[in-house]
């Protein structure tokens, strides 16, 4: 155990110089793209927002269900087989049809080619289950019909949440999956999150629609707030045109009414249709409905043929800001519900670093000078070490570039004090050993040797625990678990390589010395 | 040499009434979990203005609606934690701050808003259970590979011991329970683990020596002889955990505390539990030469 040879002691100095170069890269700015590696601050430390949302997908479910009441009726339409009774009721679709066409039915949902009821080719699972019992059928997502809605909604949401989140201009926003229906948005630096929260909230589903006193058109008609409350209006659910259709919006000075409106352009179908709309309907009223709620009703009193409008509705400045944003980058597939959020203000996030640069700095004072009063010439050995594996603890996190969190100094500060561990097994052992053998290279090589199993055992088991919250644990939980997982490894090879190394030099050199440790 | 042996009857029964009291803490009392687990909003404000106080604070939420509020200082007189339960309205923390700002003037400032909804905190709760849980198993497992059963169920009996315990402490006291308590329950199991290993590591050793001692005697020799080990590493631990709780912060107050008593736990159930369990259930050289042969 206590033979190095001089390769060994190369490699051993060029690892250690290595790390400590990475650690203090953090501290400099290197030209060097490989050198110039950060540590990453977590939310905690630098401040910033971090929000769960969760997508709530049992809207899609019932208007997919919606139009797939359209589809069956026309697809069995055409094979003349009558079905009557469409009920649409806590996601499941329900209709009834006679002895004779029910085999007729179910054979076309449960076909492995069936265009009504697709993904059997590709999943093995069709997209819809159906259930008959006497001649009614019950129609509803199957599990793996779910599965696909969730994801291709998640998807869609997660597009146009990062559309959303880049129009406003945060840094580096992290924007990521979780599960099948939620997004994870992190936005470092951002000290008020009130207006994200607000832009994400909104589905932002707009349309053009027009008012209407006729409730016995087949379109039907529903009853609609304002958005500002003040009154009521009878709105056509036949849809002249959506967001979908807007190639552009922007906040705008009318310098005529002296307010701020929104003006828009369409797309080339989207102006067909308005055009169209606008020249049957002069003098109605045509509603613009922004998720739910009508934002303003104007009477139309000429074709609009070039493509173009603007809404007005008594917005300020921000608010028609934030309306065209979201007009811009699209309408959310479905509602998003922020189900977490956890927000550090700058200035807390300073005040944590320094808390936590200040404890580690006492506390690894205290160990040190510790460490010293107990072992004299050895202390120094052990604090030798102790001080690389800090630098090379931060190396190591920062070649990785790794998030630090406040939990996460915690976990470099709790390393700090255990690492002496191995160190204080190591020279207990030794002690031990010399009380019945003179020769003291022997009794250190066999103070190593013997301390070894000890060393192993108390590490993996820190280990464990670091692996297991490393998986359970979120956010700055997770840094913690790197920290101290890591620092095991670091402190293994500071004691094992380092420290060990120091003290077979002072050794060899001080072989006859009586009293050594 | 310490006469470690000589109390080892009545720190048995010291520690099974603690864990009594503890279970029974826990049954009746509960633990004081914090938003992380019980859902909820919590803000953190900083007040400029230092007539602001805790009750002036209070009188103007309590006529919010917001249910029931909790207002506390944090760390100092010009910081508070205010907490409540979850919250139908999306923009109560846009009408909080209204609200104060319209009764005190522009004086504060937000420094943390965590809000946790209810599906989140059960989802919390639970992977923390599991975490502690997958902990003790892979630590039942690894202890039952690296040792013969009679150590593996005094380790075991030790870290539940230490755990429970530690969660009766916090019951008793009513200290929050955080997701940063659950990485300091995990690192005291692992802490834990550590200490007992060490001691069980010369109790092996020395059974294997010795075949003449009984192991009543053996435990005592091999505690004295780890003695000063396991109290320069408690030392240095509860050194920088010490550094932590005094000058890391509010935000790891609560988890070095746990921690703290954790190591404190860990380091008595090593010599008072783990060892007992051993004599209680008369480990002889018998039992690692028998394991030694297989």
């Amino acid at each position: 155990m206590l033979y190095f040879s001089k390769l060994r002691i190369i490699f051993i100095t060029i690892i250690s110089l290595l790390f400590i170069i990475f650690a203090l890269s953090n501290l400099f700015n290197f030209d060097n793209k490989i050198l110039n590696k950060k540590i990453n601050l977590g939310l905690d430390l630098q401040g910033g927002s971090y929000l769960l949302l969760e997508i709530d997908n049992d809207p899609v479910i019932e208007q997919k269900l919606q139009n797939l009441t359209v589809t069956i009726r026309n697809y069995f339409k055409e094979k003349n087989v009558r079905i009557t009774n469409f009920k649409l009721l806590n996601q499941t679709l329900s209709f009834t049809s006679d002895e004779n066409s029910k085999q007729t039915i179910l054979d076309e949902f449960t076909s492995e080619e069936s265009e009504l009821n697709p993904y059997y080719q590709r999943f093995k699972s069709h997209q819809l289950d159906i259930v008959e019992e006497n001649n009614f059928f019950k129609v509803s997502f199957s599990k793996q019909g779910i599965i696909n809605l969730k994801t291709s909604s998640q998807d869609q949401a997660l597009e146009i949440v990062r559309r959303r989140i880049d129009e406003i201009g945060t840094n580096e926003p992290n924007i990521l999956k979780r599960g099948n229906d939620r997004i994870l948005v992190e936005l470092p630096g951002l000290d008020d999150p009130m207006r994200i929260k607000s832009l994400l909230g909104k589905t932002a589903n707009l349309t053009f629609r027009f008012v209407t006193n006729d409730t016995e058109s087949s379109f039907g008609a529903e009853k609609l707030e304002f958005e500002d409350g003040t009154e009521e209006a009878m709105v056509s659910k036949r849809i002249i045109l959506s967001g979908e259709n807007l190639l552009d919006a922007q906040p705008r000075m009318d310098t005529e009414n002296n307010e701020t409106v929104v003006t828009f352009s369409l797309d080339r179908v989207g102006a067909k249709r308005f055009g169209k709309a606008t020249s049957n309907g002069i003098g109605k009223r045509l509603a613009i409905v922004l998720d739910g709620k009508v934002i303003s009703a104007p009477v139309i009193r000429d074709t609009i043929a070039t493509g173009s409008g603007q809404i007005s509705g008594g917005f300020t400045f921000q608010s028609a800001t934030d309306l065209a944003l979201l007009l811009r980058s699209g309408a959310l597939p479905a509602p998003l519900n922020i189900i977490e959020e956890r927000t550090v203000g700058p200035d807390l996030g300073q005040d944590s670093i320094n808390a936590g640069m200040i404890a580690l700095l006492i506390g690894f004072i205290l160990v040190i000078l510790y460490i010293i009063v107990k072992y004299k010439i050895f202390g120094i050995i052990t604090n030798i070490a102790l001080i690389l594996n800090l630098f090379i603890l931060v190396g190591v996190l920062t070649i990785f570039e790794a998030t630090l969190t406040l939990p996460g100094i915690a976990g470099i500060i709790l390393t700090v004090g255990m690492a002496v561990d191995a160190n204080v097994l190591i020279f207990e052992r030794i002690k031990e050993e010399l009380k019945s053998e003179k020769n003291n290279l022997i009794a250190f090589d066999s103070g190593y040797t013997k301390s070894r199993t000890a060393i192993l055992d108390a590490n993996i088991t820190t280990l464990l625990a670091a692996i297991i919250l490393f998986f359970m644990g979120s956010g700055p939980i997770k840094g913690f678990s790197l920290t101290l997982g890591i620092g095991i490894f670091t402190t293994l090879f500071t004691v094992y390589f380092i420290a060990r190394l120091l003290t077979v030099l002072y050794v060899s050199k001080n072989k006859e010395k009586e009293g050594l440790i | 040499m310490i006469a470690f042996n000589k109390y080892y009857n009545k720190f048995n029964i010291l520690s099974v009434s603690l864990v009594i009291v503890s279970l029974l803490l826990l049954m009746f009392k509960g633990l004081n979990f914090g938003i992380d687990f019980k859902g909820g909003t919590l803000i953190e404000l900083r007040s400029t203005d230092s007539k602001i106080n805790v009750s002036s604070l209070r009188d103007n939420l309590s006529q919010m609606n917001l249910g029931d509020v909790s207002v506390k200082n944090f760390g100092n007189e010009t910081d508070f934690l205010i907490k409540f339960e979850n919250n139908e309205n999306k923009n109560v923390i846009e009408e909080i701050k209204k609200n104060l700002d319209k009764s005190f003037g522009n004086n504060f400032n937000f420094r943390r808003v965590e809000n946790v909804g209810p599906k989140v905190s059960a989802e919390l709760l639970r992977s923390g259970v599991i975490a502690i849980s997958v902990a003790l198993f892979l630590m039942l497992v690894y202890i039952w590979i690296r040792f013969e059963w009679q150590f593996s169920l005094g380790a075991i009996v030790a870290l539940f011991h230490d755990v429970i315990v530690t969660l009766g402490l916090f019951s008793l006291l009513g200290l929050e329970i955080n997701l940063s308590i659950i990485a300091a329950v995990l690192t005291i199991v692992g802490y834990s683990m550590n200490d007992t290993v060490v001691i069980f590591d010369r109790v092996r050793e020395n059974l294997r020596k010795y075949s003449d001692i009984k192991i009543f005697e053996l435990t005592n020799i091999s505690i004295n002889e780890t003695l000063s080990r396991t109290l320069i590493t408690s030392v240095t631990t509860l050194l920088a955990l010490f550094s932590i709780f005094f000058f890391g912060g509010e935000v790891l107050k609560g988890f070095s505390l746990a921690m703290i008593f954790g190591v404190i736990f860990g380091t008595y159930s090593s010599i008072y539990i783990a060892n007992t369990v051993l004599v209680r259930l008369n480990v002889s050289q018998k039992t690692v030469l028998r394991e030694d042969k297989n």
